[in-house]
C-alpha cells in the first residue's frame, strides 16, 4: 500500500490591502495630476509633500518615484540634495533659527537654549510628542533685524528669550 | 575734512504707473529695447555683473521657438535681503520687468525662482501673478508668470544650479560654455536676471538711460540697493549712488567704532580700517550683490571668518573635489591654528589651497571661498592666531 505523503505548499498571499491606495499614495498621485509627471514636476512635488507630511518618507518616496517613471534612487538624491526636504520625521512645526553670522553675532546662541529649555529638547532633534523640531538654518535673510527664527513659514525677527518663549507658548496652544 | 555727502537715490522702491510703462515698451521694438540698457550701462545687481544688455542681446539672437525669463529670486548670500524687500514693496515693478524682458529677448515664459525662506511671500506673490498674467493676455501680449520655489540650498542661486533645480535635479551647476543665454532651463535659451536688475531695466525703459548714466562712476553706472546690517545704528535698505569710497559709506553708517567692512557677503572681501579711504565700492573696485556687514572693535575677526568658512562647508555641493574638500581644509585648518595643533604658518598652506580653489573649482561659489579668507587672514592675521 503506498504511503500518503503530504506536501506543504507554501503560497504567497497577496496583501489585500495593496490594491487600494493608501494615504501617502493617494497625496503623490493628486499632486502628480496637478503638477504634471515630468521631470520639472519633481520639485514642486516633493516640496508638496513636505507642506503636507512635514518630511519625505521612503514610502512618499516610492510613490512618487513611481508616478513621475523614476528610480527611487534618483528621488531619493535629489531630494536629499536640499536642506528644506527633510528625509527624516520632523515635527508638526518646524523651527530654525538663523545661525549665520549677524544674527550670531546679534545672540542667536541665547535663542537657542531658550527653546531648548522651554521644550525641553536639543538643537537638531523633534519633541516625544512630535509638535515641535528645532533646527539651525543657513542666512533666512534678515540681516538687519537679527536673530530671527522662522517657524514653518512664518518669520519672527529681532526676538529676545522673552519673545520666543511667547511664540513658542502660542504654538503650543495651537497645535494640541 | 569735507566729505562728498552719499547721494540716495529712489529708482527701484519708486511706485509708477508700471501698465503704463508695460504699454510703452510694447509698442517698441525689441532692438530699441535692447539698445537703451546697453546704453544705459546697467550691470547685474545680483553680484556677478555682466552687461544686462548684452545678455538680452545674446538670448534674442538665438535662433529658437522656445525662450525662457527667470527671475533670480534666490538670494541666498549672507548679509543680502533686498530682493524680499523689493519683493515685497514693488512685485508689480518686478513682474513687469520679467515682461519688458519677454518682449525684448522674444520669450513667452517666465520664472521666479523664489527660495524656500521667503515663502511667506507666495499667497501675496500668486495674486499679483495672476492679475498681471490676465492684464497681459488682455493687451494680446504673449507671455505670463509663474513662480518655482526653490528648497534651502544656497548654491542654486548660481544660475545654472537653479535651472538645474527648476529642472528637477539636484542643484549642481553646469559646466559652462554654453552658457544660459544659449542653453538655459530645458536646453533652451534663457535670460536669467537678478530681480533688482529687472526692475532697473524697467525703469531705463521708462526714464531713458540717460538719467541712469549721470548716477555713478564710469565702469558702476547708476545706483544700486545695498543691505547694510552688523554694527550699525541704521541697518536696512538703502539705495545709493554707485562710486563711493568705503570712507564716506562708514562716516555714515558706522558706529564710530568700525573696524572691518564685509563687503559683497560672505563670499566678498573684508576690508581692515586702514584701507577705507582707498576703496571704492563699484565694479571698478570692490563689486558687491548689496551686502555690507559692519563689525566693530568688539568683534573677534577668528569667530566671523570660521562663521563664513562654516557657511561655506555646509552649502557646498560636493560636486567639485577642490571646492568640497576645500572648504572642510580651510575650516579645520583655522580651527587647528587657533588652537596651536598647527603652527601660524600654516596659514600660508591654507591660502595656497584657496588659490587652488580660486582656479580648479567649477562655479563661483568655490571660486570666491579664497575672497573672504585671504582678506581675513590678510587684515587680522593676529587674531586668527591668538
Amino acid at each position: 500500500m503506498p504511503t500518503k505523503v503530504l506536501i506543504y505548499i507554501k503560497v504567497h498571499i497577496i496583501n489585500p490591502t495593496k490594491n487600494f491606495m493608501t494615504r501617502i499614495e493617494q497625496f503623490v498621485k493628486e499632486q502628480a495630476d496637478y503638477y504634471g509627471r515630468r521631470r520639472n514636476s519633481l520639485m514642486p512635488i516633493l516640496q508638496a509633500v513636505v507642506q503636507s507630511e512635514r518630511y519625505l518618507s521612503e514610502e512618499a518616496m516610492v510613490a512618487v518615484a513611481e508616478e513621475l517613471d523614476l528610480s527611487t534612487a534618483d528621488v531619493f538624491g535629489t531630494a536629499s540634495f536640499y536642506t528644506f526636504l527633510d528625509t527624516v520625521p520632523r515635527g508638526k512645526n518646524i523651527i530654525k533659527v538663523c545661525k549665520t553670522i549677524t544674527c550670531h553675532m546679534k545672540g542667536k546662541d541665547e535663542i537657542i537654549s531658550t527653546i531648548e529649555d522651554q521644550l525641553k529638547i536639543k538643537l537638531g532633534s523633534t519633541s516625544s510628542d512630535g509638535r515641535f523640531s528645532l533646527l539651525q538654518a543657513n542666512c533666512l535673510g534678515w540681516c538687519h533685524k537679527g536673530p530671527v527664527m522662522l517657524v514653518n513659514d512664518e518669520i519672527y525677527t529681532e526676538i529676545t528669550p522673552e519673545k520666543t518663549v511667547e511664540v513658542i507658548r502660542d504654538y503650543l496652544k495651537k497645535t494640541k | 575734512m569735507k566729505n562728498k555727502t552719499i547721494k540716495k537715490v529712489d529708482l527701484i522702491f519708486e511706485q509708477v504707473d508700471h501698465l503704463a510703462i508695460l504699454d510703452k515698451t510694447l509698442n517698441r521694438s525689441s532692438e530699441e529695447i535692447i539698445l537703451d540698457i546697453i546704453d544705459s550701462g546697467l550691470r547685474g545687481r545680483g553680484g556677478a555683473g555682466f552687461p544686462t544688455g548684452l545678455k538680452w542681446k545674446f538670448a534674442r539672437n538665438e535662433d529658437s521657438e522656445q525662450k525662457y525669463v527667470i527671475c533670480n529670486a534666490d538670494e541666498g548670500e549672507p548679509g543680502t535681503f533686498k530682493d524680499r524687500e523689493i519683493l515685497t514693496q514693488v512685485p508689480e515693478k518686478v513682474l513687469t520687468g520679467m515682461a519688458v524682458c519677454g518682449k525684448a529677448i522674444g520669450a513667452s515664459e517666465g520664472y521666479i525662482y523664489l527660495r524656500a525662506e521667503y515663502n511667506f511671500l507666495l499667497p501675496m506673490l500668486h495674486q499679483k501673478i495672476d492679475t498681471f498674467n490676465n492684464v497681459l493676455k488682455e493687451k494680446k501680449f504673449d507671455f505670463s508668470v509663474a513662480i518655482r520655489s526653490g528648497s534651502g540650498a544656497y548654491v542654486c542661486g548660481e544660475e545654472t544650479a537653479l535651472m538645474e533645480s527648476m529642472e528637477g535635479f539636484r542643484g549642481e551647476p553646469r559646466n559652462k560654455p554654453p552658457f544660459p543665454t544659449s542653453k538655459g532651463y530645458l536646453g533652451k535659451p534663457t535670460s536669467i536676471n537678478n530681480v533688482e536688475t529687472l526692475v532697473f531695466a524697467l525703469m531705463i525703459a521708462n526714464l531713458g538711460p540717460k538719467m541712469f548714466k549721470e548716477l555713478g562712476t564710469f565702469d558702476s553706472r547708476g545706483s544700486k540697493v545695498f543691505s547694510i546690517s552688523g554694527d550699525t545704528p541704521s541697518a536696512g535698505i538703502y539705495e545709493l549712488e554707485l562710486g563711493m569710497t568705503l570712507e564716506d559709506f562708514v562716516n555714515e553708517f558706522g558706529d564710530g567704532d568700525t573696524k572691518a567692512v564685509q563687503i559683497g557677503g560672505a563670499s566678498g572681501y573684508c576690508v581692515a580700517r586702514k584701507n577705507f579711504k582707498s576703496t571704492v565700492i563699484g565694479f571698478e573696485g570692490i563689486p558687491t550683490g548689496g551686502s555690507m556687514m559692519l563689525f566693530n572693535s568688539s568683534r573677534s575677526m577668528y569667530n566671523i571668518l570660521r562663521d563664513y568658512l562654516e557657511f561655506f562647508e555646509e552649502e557646498s555641493c560636493g560636486q567639485c573635489t577642490p571646492c568640497r574638500i576645500g572648504c572642510q581644509q580651510l575650516l579645520k585648518g583655522v580651527e587647528a591654528v587657533k588652537k596651536g595643533l598647527k603652527p601660524p604658518s600654516y596659514l600660508e598652506n591654507l591660502q595656497r589651497l584657496s588659490e587652488t580653489m580660486k582656479i580648479a573649482s567649477k562655479c563661483g561659489l568655490g571660486q570666491s571661498v579664497g575672497n573672504p579668507f585671504n582678506s581675513i587672514i590678510n587684515n587680522f592675521r593676529e587674531e586668527i592666531i591668538y
